[in-house]
């Protein structure tokens, strides 16, 4: 069984890459979290916004970066998860998703976490804070 | 334009943390993982049931804040932040709202920007905090003039 507690600094979780980012992704994601703002779904409404074209919730890449902490529920939950959202994801992107270790001490282990696409730029980056079980 | 909103906040309302729709969130996201589904693997777990996953919060109803008047259009998620005290169990009731936080205007290269902070909590039914969920909105020049017009 992998253990996260055991996790050095500047260790890294594997890499998740995504497969590319399509219409239906994005219209499973507004349904399920109820936001509909067409310019997440609609070609139309996103040109009409100055957009190239549809773009990705933030919150589903968001969503997405969170489930590299999954497997470990049994060591401890995520205790405290911060992003911003520095540049858009269009449709056919591949994200790849990532954390490393920043520090750690008895009770929590911090985490760098990016959102990173397939040009190298990071359109997702914040910290997360996984905090463990006694 | 928003200063004087800061520290309203909405009723509490009545949220369910749904088996379903725990589900269809987490194959949204793409997590197969069965601790946000499958019964057994609930059971199994240290929680003794399913939970759901850090980002589902954007699924409840937090109620409307009084007065408080967004635009429909152009408003940009800047950041987000999750706060937990545990993680949300399949099934639980929760009492939600929201709360204005803070609202600040700064300089840019895109002209002058609002950025409205708003905090979105939940508490279990003894009113004990789980979690919160802070969303700062970036509110552009253009999105502020359309407003005022």
């Amino acid at each position: 069984m992998t253990t996260i507690r055991d996790w050095q600094v500047g260790q890294s979780l594997p890499d998740v890459t995504l497969p590319p980012v399509s219409r239906l992704d994005l219209i499973k994601y507004a349904g399920a979290s109820g936001d509909y703002n067409p310019i997440h779904t609609i070609d139309d409404e996103a040109k009409k916004a100055g957009l190239p074209g549809i773009i990705a919730h933030g919150m589903w890449t968001m969503g997405n970066l969170a489930k590299l902490f999954t497997p470990y529920y049994e060591e401890g939950f995520v205790q405290n998860y911060f992003v911003r959202f520095q540049s858009m994801v269009f449709l056919h992107d591949v994200i790849t998703l990532k954390a490393t270790v920043k520090e750690k001490d008895g009770k929590t282990i911090r985490f760098d976490v990016a959102a990173v696409n397939q040009h190298g730029k990071e359109v997702v980056k914040g910290e997360a804070i996984f905090a463990l079980y006694d | 334009m928003y200063q004087h909103d800061i520290g309203k906040r909405s009723a509490k309302v009545k949220n369910v943390v749904e088996r379903g729709a725990v589900k269809k969130f987490a194959e949204a996201i793409g997590d197969p993982n069965p601790i946000y589904w499958d019964e057994e693997t609930g059971k199994r777990s240290r929680y003794g049931r399913n939970i759901a996953p850090p980002t589902f919060p954007r699924v409840f109803d937090y109620g409307v804040i009084e007065g408080l008047k967004l635009p429909a259009k152009g408003l940009i998620h800047g950041e987000q932040r999750f706060h937990y005290e545990r993680p949300l169990f399949v099934g639980e009731e929760l009492y939600c709202y929201a709360e204005v936080k803070d609202y600040y205007e700064k300089q840019s290269s895109m002209g002058l920007l609002g950025f409205l902070v708003i905090a979105n909590n939940g508490e279990d039914p003894d009113g004990n905090l789980v979690f919160t969920s802070t969303s700062t909105i970036i509110i552009n020049e253009a999105v502020r003039k359309a407003m005022s017009v």
